[in-house]
């Protein structure tokens, strides 16, 4: 008696729960081991999770078992130069004479450190847990309407690119079926009536006459019922149904002038990356637009924007007068969600840096829903800080953080991104 | 008609599909039956890796409660898995009724039949017939049992959240090992009479616990009678204890203490009986489809695949190879069925000193007396022969910390044999290998503190992470915990309390 039960499409991700279970128990480790990643990971590599390793006496589950010491006998297979009675030096690390009794820790090596996976989304959810975008609130549909043509049903007219084929010859199928159903009745009626009186061995003439005559007009009448009538016709229904915009573009704005070193601008790189992967989570599409600067801005490609040496003096203004021209020309704020974020060794010339904050209170805050501005230098704060931290009281859109070195970067991005309090 | 199909084989592959599933599984249970293998009815499922990964991870248990072990344990076998340090088992089956064994999908056809074979003959068999499955385990309503507990457990998180119930079963599950009875036969369990005896049973106990409390006489009394403990007998079952004793916890609490215990106890036998379960599936899966091969049913490139598999099974690496780590129950049990059936059937002058009453005898029926009334103790101390021991060159070695160096006490001479047996028999008694640790008493007109006793076994203490599994047991307990070791010389020793 055995049956066979294929369960191979079914109940796949049993243990899902339990890993989740698993995970949330150790959130603290593991949220530490992701923020330890985060320095680690270059810019391109986002679409993988991470490997996460929790200190392996974190996660045991204790029990009652035996320690080491004590009289022991054991019995091993192979024996190969032992007589009775010989003795043997203790052998260090357990291995041939009596070490403990299967212990959880008796085979030593691997325990140390439990390292595990965990997906790219679980990744992005410890990353940017407790993380909101901010001002989410002013994307009000009315401001940000664009309109998308959904399915609604069917309806009974409309133009013929939208006729629906198969709903169509269902109604005709129908159609004709309920009009000539009663009409072929009688015919079969009829025609057994007829084959009747044509078996006699004399026909009445008359019955057949009339008979082939009721016989044609019937035929007449239900080949009368056409194959197809715009009562039939089904036409595929559409609507447009206003959507919120789901377009994002993020603009990277940074020095590359002779003073930002490379340490420096890969301290930028992070903080890029880290926006980038968040903004990405909450829109389907991000654009990208990388601006660079010294005394002049040029828009460039990515590989350029992070690499390439510059040298030269600073002029911050060109880089936002940049940004406010690209906004104009392609990316109107009604459809589009606008972040930037500036990152800068601070230096800039003096008299450029109130220039700056006029350009942003002008042309720039107005229309993005965020901006944020970091200064990565260990000196105390320059000009443009100054000049933007009188920007900050006025603007709830604007954001400026310092960081000092790396390990700054993910606790700065959680600060400018924490959720804020209703 | 059987003598057509005897003529020609049948496909050995490597694909498999369910119609040959089916064959193959038919010809098995036939030569089955001529061995007179009683099963319970076989449901065979066919799984994927990854649910067998799911498998293993709820150590065997076809309906787990969740729990955040068990993700772990899936985690690292995920991993394990994925880089190659670990094959996956071929198969893992359920001491249930109907007997329940994952196939995966990945094996061959050969591997499928000798899986059959193995899982749902020999594993079965043992299940349904071994003394100790018999009387500690319920095999028709384990199934009901687990749905059960899954049930109840989710609807304590529901009710009581989360980590509350998570909290409970992380306490239980350190004291897992000790809510077995070793002793008393448990009674059976089942579904319906689980869920209408439940409630009353949380009422109930709920104003037992209340009552023991109530009636604490005063102080004057008491001293004079003298020396009163609770409990009057140490208890061996601390889960046990904890649930029908423990004063603060509430019902469901309770309930949950006891669904840990049920389950453990559950698993019980399957500890005990590693060698002979393992070795029993091994020697049928070998004998039934070298029946077949004989009787030109399966290919030579089948059985070829299947010797090769089974060799992989039984290999046994020498103590000094890198590979060793202790003995292979598979290569021992299987080795002792089939010098079991040689002693039967070609004894020897040793066998018939060392056996007088099985040698020469019919093979089958001892195999099977032997499968149905041993546990691997008992088992190896009956029946391991010098044969096995010269075979395996076992040797026994003596390690007491007192001494500077180990000692070889026993080699595979005249002289060793009987020695090699106890000592090898003793290494599966799991009195030996767990911790003796009772409850001793419970102050209950006091401080209201547990006293757990552990009593060494040939002076091996306590592995040092007691104190962890103390706040545990305090955690159950609600009030102080104590545990302290009993010595040889009768001293007692206070080895830590909880809180400290």
């Amino acid at each position: 008696m055995a049956h066979f039960i294929d369960r191979r499409l079914n109940g796949k991700n049993k243990s899902a729960v339990n890993r989740q279970r698993f995970i949330r128990r150790y959130k603290q480790q593991i949220k530490q081991a992701v923020s330890d990643a985060i320095s680690k990971r270059s810019v391109t590599d986002i679409n993988n999770g991470e490997k996460v390793s929790i200190p392996g006496k974190d996660i045991t589950e204790p029990f009652f078992h035996q320690g080491q010491g004590g009289h022991r006998e054991r019995v091993h297979p192979g024996n190969d130069q032992f007589s009775p009675g010989d003795k043997i030096k203790r052998p260090q690390g357990g291995q041939g004479g009596g070490s403990g009794q299967g212990d959880a820790s008796a085979d030593g090596e691997g325990e140390d450190e439990f390292v595990f996976s965990i997906s790219k989304d679980e990744y992005l959810d410890l990353l940017f847990e407790d993380l909101e975008l901010p001002n989410l609130k002013k994307n009000q549909l009315d401001k940000l309407v664009q309109y998308k043509n959904v399915r609604a049903g069917f309806r009974s007219e409309g133009v013929p690119t939208n006729i629906d084929i198969v709903r169509s010859l269902q109604g005709s199928l129908a159609r004709r079926v309920a009009m000539t159903a009663g009409k072929k009745r009688e015919l079969h009626e009829l025609e057994a009536k007829l084959a009747l009186v044509e078996a006699e061995p004399v026909p009445d003439q008359h019955q057949l006459m009339a008979l082939r005559e009721q016989i044609e007009l019937l035929e007449k009448r239900i080949s009368a019922v056409p194959f197809i009538d715009s009562f039939d016709l089904r036409f595929r229904n559409f609507q447009k149904r206003p959507e919120p915009t789901s377009k994002a573009v993020m603009f990277c704005l940074m020095d590359v002038s002779g003073s930002m070193d490379q340490p420096t601008k890969d301290m930028a790189k992070r903080f890029y990356i880290l926006l980038y992967m968040f903004l990405s989570r909450s829109y389907k599409n991000v654009e990208v637009v990388y601006i660079r600067h010294h005394t002049q801005a040029k828009e460039v490609d990515e590989q350029e924007f992070f690499y390439s040496q510059e040298t030269g003096g600073t002029i911050v203004s060109s880089a936002l007068k940049m940004m406010a021209d690209i906004v104009k020309d392609r990316y109107n704020p009604a459809e589009w969600n606008i972040y930037a974020a500036q990152a800068s060794d601070g230096d800039n010339w003096a008299d450029d840096s109130p220039q700056c904050a006029d350009l942003l209170a002008q042309q720039i805050l107005p229309f993005v829903r965020y901006y944020a501005y970091i200064e990565i230098t260990p000196r105390p704060h320059q000009s443009l800080w100054l000049e933007y931290e009188k920007l900050q009281q006025s603007f709830d859109n604007f954001a400026i953080q310092p960081i000092r070195q790396v390990a700054d970067i993910y606790p700065v991005f959680r600060e400018l991104f924490k959720k804020q309090a209703a | 008609m059987s003598s057509v199909e005897q003529k020609q084989p049948l496909s050995d592959g490597p694909d498999w599909s369910f119609e040959l599933l089916g064959q193959y599984q038919a010809e098995i249970e036939r030569v089955a039956k001529l061995y007179k293998l009683d099963t319970y009815p076989n449901q065979i499922e066919v799984i994927t890796a990854e649910q067998m990964m799911d498998a293993y991870s709820s150590v065997g248990m076809p309906i787990g409660y969740n729990h955040w072990s068990y993700g772990k344990k899936f985690i690292q076998t995920e991993q394990n898995y994925k880089r190659g340090f670990m094959g996956l088992a071929y198969e893992i089956v359920i001491n249930s009724n109907p007997c329940i064994a994952y196939l995966m999908e990945e094996n061959t056809m050969t591997m499928q039949a000798l899986v059959m074979a193995h899982a749902c003959y020999g594993h079965n068999s043992f299940f349904k017939n071994n003394y100790l499955f018999r009387t500690w385990t319920d095999a028709s309503s384990i199934i009901d049992y687990l749905v059960f507990a899954k049930q109840y457990l989710s609807h304590c998180e529901e009710k009581y959240g989360i980590s509350e119930v998570e909290d409970m079963l992380d306490s239980c599950h350190a004291l897992m090992n000790y809510g077995v009875d070793r002793y008393k036969r448990p009674q059976k369990i089942s579904m319906d009479e689980e869920q209408k005896r439940q409630k009353d049973r949380e009422a109930y106990l709920q104003s037992q616990v209340n009552q023991l409390w109530k009636t604490i006489p005063n102080k004057g009394d008491l001293s004079a009678e003298h020396e009163y403990r609770f409990p009057s007998e140490p208890q061996e079952n601390i889960l046990y204890f904890i649930e029908k004793n423990a004063p603060l916890l509430k019902p469901w609490q309770r309930e949950v203490v006891r669904i840990v215990r049920k389950i453990s106890q559950y698993f019980y036998p399957q500890k005990q009986t590693q060698v002979m379960n393992e070795g029993w599936a091994t020697f049928w899966h070998y004998t039934i489809l070298q029946h077949l091969y004989q009787e030109n049913l399966v290919t030579d490139k089948f059985i070829l695949e299947v010797l090769h598999n089974h060799t992989n099974v039984v290999f046994q690496p020498e103590y000094h190879s890198k590979y060793y780590s202790g003995i292979n129950p598979y290569a021992l049990g299987y080795a002792m069925f089939t010098d079991l059936r040689r002693i039967c059937e070609h004894p020897t002058e040793e066998d018939k000193e060392w056996f007088p009453d099985i040698a020469g005898s019919d093979w089958l029926e001892t195999l099977h007396f032997a499968m149905q009334n041993f546990k691997d103790e008992s088992f190896i101390s009956q029946y391991l022969s010098p044969k096995i021991i010269r075979d395996f060159h076992l040797f026994a070695i003596t390690d007491d910390d007192k001494e500077s160096t180990l000692e070889v006490a026993a080699i595979h001479n005249a002289e060793g044999y009987q020695q090699i047996r106890q000592t090898l028999s003793a290494q599966y008694n799991l009195s030996n290998i767990e911790p003796n640790i009772q409850v001793y008493s419970a102050d209950i007109t006091g401080d209201r503190s547990l006293t757990l006793r552990f009593i060494p076994n040939k002076r091996i203490p306590l592995a040092d992470n007691f104190q962890q599994v103390l706040k545990h047991v305090h955690r159950l307990w609600g009030f102080n915990v104590q545990l302290e070791q009993l010595n040889e010389d009768g001293s007692v020793k206070l080895l830590g309390s909880c809180p400290l």
